[in-house]
């Protein structure tokens, strides 16, 4: 990701040359649309998980299955956590839009912070308890796929907070610069591909499960 | 895992019974001695290659160059380079390994001298490594260098994730060297079927290393597919439509987008049963649920885009070469277009014929079975289009196109036995025999691999600035070409009398003969293999004879040919204005070829950057930790990972300026050399008089 690609939404008057696509906003959308591409390969994968998850369903060995493991107002009030902070990611990006400053823009993003960690404690908390009643990922080929699915997407809401952090770190040291904005552009992107995903694992793990 | 664990056991597995010649010195039997021994001379082979590299360096202080011009550099040009050198050393043990199976065949009557696991390692380690680590490299390296150059742009759009998809892949290709030092490599086949590569069947270390390997390789693949893919997108000339693209762009394009679909599967296939292996889980085990047909699935899900993205970027390299050597322009362009693109799109439809006889019901068989046949449409079309296009074209028999006629002939053939295979009713009679071996050898190697070396004969002058020798180009290409007949065609009949593939040894005597005609096939295959090395030693020791800086060897007609060779670091002192197919050929006959421009400008480019090299190094040590269960090492390369990820997201002033004024004197010294040039007319081509420069074609040839 080369400093060439980077964006700047006042048009640039850079050194790369004219027609050469290099310059300002279209090696930002250059950069975007590499970012798109990745979300479809990452989207494959969660397929491939889901694909495991329906498959196993039925495979609970003789062990517990989603009635006896699955908390529903707990995972229900971590969908709010997920879906408010989609909100305030995109408030964020409403602020960088519009240029409301750095300090809102940072507001934003903290609060999103916050509601991802909360979001991810919650989990932590739930697994454990399915793990206290025997829900470990080796009892069997459901938990297994269970324990494939739902911690991938938390790894990713995990890996998607880190990265927050360092763009707030960035910020902190370079102000709201053309590489900063190119990153929130992207983590906004990857942060409400990781609530539609959410969605999928909501409706085919949890409420299908209580089916 | 705990603390006291670690300290307990700072190599985790790792003792001295890892070397591979332990054993032979614990138990010396005949056995023992000799699988001893040809494990430790390959291993012997690896750590003297390694010592000489390094002693070469050191002695002609080279350190401080391959790692500011080559290790941390983002220029495409370089990568691409680096990508198929990796592939060419691969390529020498993978096929050293092929002669030494076709030796155990040869004498497999009741016994020959290798152990079945030995055998099984064999066979694993040269699948996986010609799949995924000369395949896969060599056409990354031939597109990284190509395609920015053929649409006209100075770079991919991520420089340095291309710098990081090398490191990667050379992580995993380092991998599997070292596993033939220490401990041993899978012996499930280079596709790894679970149960049998589960701890319970499998707890030594050989499924990790594979496990491994193929997790770097299959990372770097889908970063490679989402840069280039992007690249094409976004990166092209003004003026150059995605139906002006040059066809290896096309097919460049095509495999890229199989990659960022195909890949994941594969990811999330080496993930679960490292999973199953590492923690305990249950996806493809026998006991608690485990389901080894999602495997399976998932697998080939992967595996059959696979060979598509294998095999396409060497289609596009023949329709450049049969264009270029018959000097017409390619035939039926947008059929070609249009065939490309249908193979891309059936090749997801496909992945059960992998699997006829597993179990799924006939109806679900015949619909695979179908759709299988219907890739043989598209590719008609395109042997159709290849051989129209050299119909009445000026046509030059050059190391390239004999490698490509050879393809549309044994192609052909591996095509048709395609077909049969697709048939469910005779994959159950031939599945598992080495029939199945002959048919996808005869399609990957006169497929791919001969449209590889074409690439490389095609556009190493363009890359280095001299011509290889055409003498011992022909003597290496038809060495490849005989003896890939010689070794597979015996094979065919072999599967047809029954022989099972991987067999290490049989009790039929009836198939003596056909083996020993295909370990003859093996040793013309080395020839090949050895006339290549002998090729670029002379072809390098006599360059100045064979110097085309001008840039355009072959009459080209794509714009990689309208830039000087090799190319200067930013590829285009102008980017060039596109208004038509054959972009060069155009500016040729308009007379807009090799003109100075008005006025030069600064041109920005990528700085270099370590993060490549480092995650190579990190990612490498990573997976050997877990191979060898050093937990302290993973979590350390682990952190030190994130921690260079993190720290290159903090680093700003990434680009350098190359200043007008150098710009405008390169571009005038290559422009004085190709005015000083005598253009050759297309007899002269492969004689010195070729400096790079060609005579206008006769009228009527270009149409």
């Amino acid at each position: 990701m080369s400093d060439a690609a980077m964006p700047d939404f006042t048009r640039r008057p850079g050194p790369a040359e004219r027609g050469d696509d290099e310059d300002g906003e279209a090696g930002a959308q250059s950069v975007l649309v590499g970012f798109w591409l990745f979300l479809m390969s990452d989207a494959i994968i969660f397929g491939m998980v889901f694909a495991t998850y329906v498959t196993s369903t039925a495979a609970t060995a003789g062990g517990p299955g989603p009635h006896a493991l699955y908390d529903i107002p707990s995972v229900a009030l971590q969908t709010v956590l997920l879906l408010a902070s989609s909100f305030t990611v995109g408030m964020a990006s409403l602020a960088l839009k519009y240029r409301h400053g750095a300090p809102r823009l940072i507001g934003w993003l903290l609060a999103t912070l916050a509601l991802g960690v909360a979001f991810l404690g919650l989990e932590i908390h739930d697994f454990q308890a399915m793990a206290a009643k025997g829900g470990s990922p080796s009892r069997s080929g459901f938990l297994s796929a269970f324990f494939d699915l739902v911690p991938l997407h938390g790894l990713h809401v995990a890996g998607g907070s880190i990265w927050l952090a360092c763009l707030i770190g960035q910020m902190a040291m370079y102000g709201v610069d053309a590489p900063v904005k190119l990153g929130i552009l992207r983590l906004v992107l990857f942060w409400h591909f990781l609530d539609i995903v959410w969605i999928a694992i909501f409706s085919v793990v949890y409420l299908a499960g209580m089916t | 895992m705990s603390v006291g664990g670690i300290l307990a056991h700072p190599l985790g597995r790792l003792d001295r019974e890892s070397l591979p010649f332990w054993q032979m010195l614990q138990d010396p039997s005949r056995d023992n001695v000799i699988n001893g021994s040809i494990a430790s001379g390959a291993a012997l082979m690896v750590v003297i290659g390694a010592i000489a590299t390094i002693a070469l360096l050191t002695k002609y202080r080279k350190w401080r160059v391959l790692w500011s011009q080559w290790l941390t550099s983002p220029d495409h040009k370089k990568i691409g380079i680096m990508y198929v050198v990796l592939a060419f050393v691969m390529l020498v043990r993978a096929a050293l390994e092929a002669v030494v199976m076709r030796a155990q065949q040869a004498f497999g009557l009741d016994g020959g001298f290798l152990s079945p696991d030995h055998f099984a390692q064999l066979f694993s380690t040269h699948g996986t490594i010609m799949i995924f680590f000369v395949a896969m490299p060599f056409l990354t390296g031939l597109i990284n260098y190509i395609v920015p150059l053929q649409i006209g742009t100075r770079d991919v759009v991520f420089p340095v994730l291309n710098s990081i998809s090398l490191g990667l892949t050379a992580a995993g290709a380092a991998l599997v060297m070292i596993s033939l030092c220490v401990g041993e490599f899978s012996t499930g086949g280079w596709f790894g079927y679970p149960p049998y590569t589960e701890a319970d069947f499998n707890p030594g270390v050989g499924p990790d290393y594979w496990i491994w390997a193929l997790t770097l390789a299959s990372l770097a693949s889908t970063f490679t597919g989402i840069n280039i893919a992007a690249t094409v997108y976004r990166k092209r000339a003004p003026g150059m439509k995605l139906m002006y693209l040059p066809l290896f762009t096309w097919t460049a394009l095509c495999a890229s987008i199989l990659m960022i679909f195909a890949m994941p599967p594969l990811t999330v296939a080496t993930a679960q049963l490292a999973l199953d292996r590492y923690l305990g889980f249950h996806y493809f085990t026998n006991a608690l649920g485990g389901n080894v047909m999602n495997y399976v699935n998932l697998f080939w899900m992967f595996g059959h885009p696979e060979v598509y993205i294998l095999v396409l970027p060497s289609l596009g390299v023949y329709s450049e070469v049969i264009s270029t050597f018959s000097a017409k322009a390619l035939f039926g362009y947008r059929s070609m277009v249009m065939a490309t693109m249908a193979i891309a799109v059936l090749s997801f439809a496909v992945w059960l014929h992998h699997f006829f006889t597993m179990g799924q019901e006939a109806n679900i068989n015949a619909a695979f079975g179908i759709a299988s046949m219907l890739i043989g449409i598209p590719t008609g079309v395109k042997i159709y289009d290849w051989m129209w296009t050299m119909v009445r074209g000026r046509v030059r028999f050059t190391v390239p196109m004999i490698y490509a006629i050879g393809f549309i002939y044994l192609f052909v053939l591996g095509g048709i036995t395609g077909i049969l295979l697709a048939s469910p009713t005779i994959d159950y009679q031939v599945h598992n025999t080495v029939f199945l071996v002959a048919h996808f050898h005869n399609t990957a190697i006169p497929g791919v691999l001969f449209g590889l070396l074409a690439g490389y004969h095609f556009w190493f002058p363009k890359v280095f600035g001299f011509r290889l020798d055409e003498r011992l180009g022909m003597v290496s290409a038809t060495c490849w070409i005989v003896g890939f007949m010689l070794a597979f065609f015996p094979l065919y009949a072999l599967g047809l009398m029954g022989l099972p593939r991987r067999s290490v040894s049989y009790d039929v005597p009836a198939y003596v003969p056909l083996e020993i005609a295909a370990l003859l096939g093996a040793i013309l295959l080395t020839v090949a293999l050895l006339a290549l090395v002998a090729q670029l030693w002379v072809s390098i020791r006599t360059r100045e004879e064979n110097r085309v800086f001008a840039g355009d060897p072959w009459d080209g007609r794509s714009l990689e040919w309208s830039v000087s060779a090799p190319p200067p670091e930013y590829n285009f002192a102008v980017i060039p204005t596109v208004t038509g197919r054959d972009a060069f050929t155009v500016a040729k006959e308009t007379g807009r070829a090799f003109e100075p421009a008005s006025a030069y400008v600064d041109i920005e480019l990528p700085r270099n950057s370590a993060l490549g090299p480092v995650l190579g190094a990190t990612s490498f040590a990573l997976a050997f930790g877990l191979v060898w269960h050093i937990w302290w090492l993973v979590i350390l390369c682990l952190a030190a990972a994130v921690a260079a990820t993190i720290a290159h997201g903090f680093a700003r002033n990434t680009t350098r300026i190359v200043p007008a004024q150098q710009v405008r004197r390169d571009h005038r010294r290559w422009l004085d050399a190709v005015a000083a040039a005598r253009a050759i007319s297309r007899d002269d081509e492969r004689t010195s008089a070729n400096r790079g420069v060609a005579e206008p074609a006769l009228g009527g040839a270009a149409a």
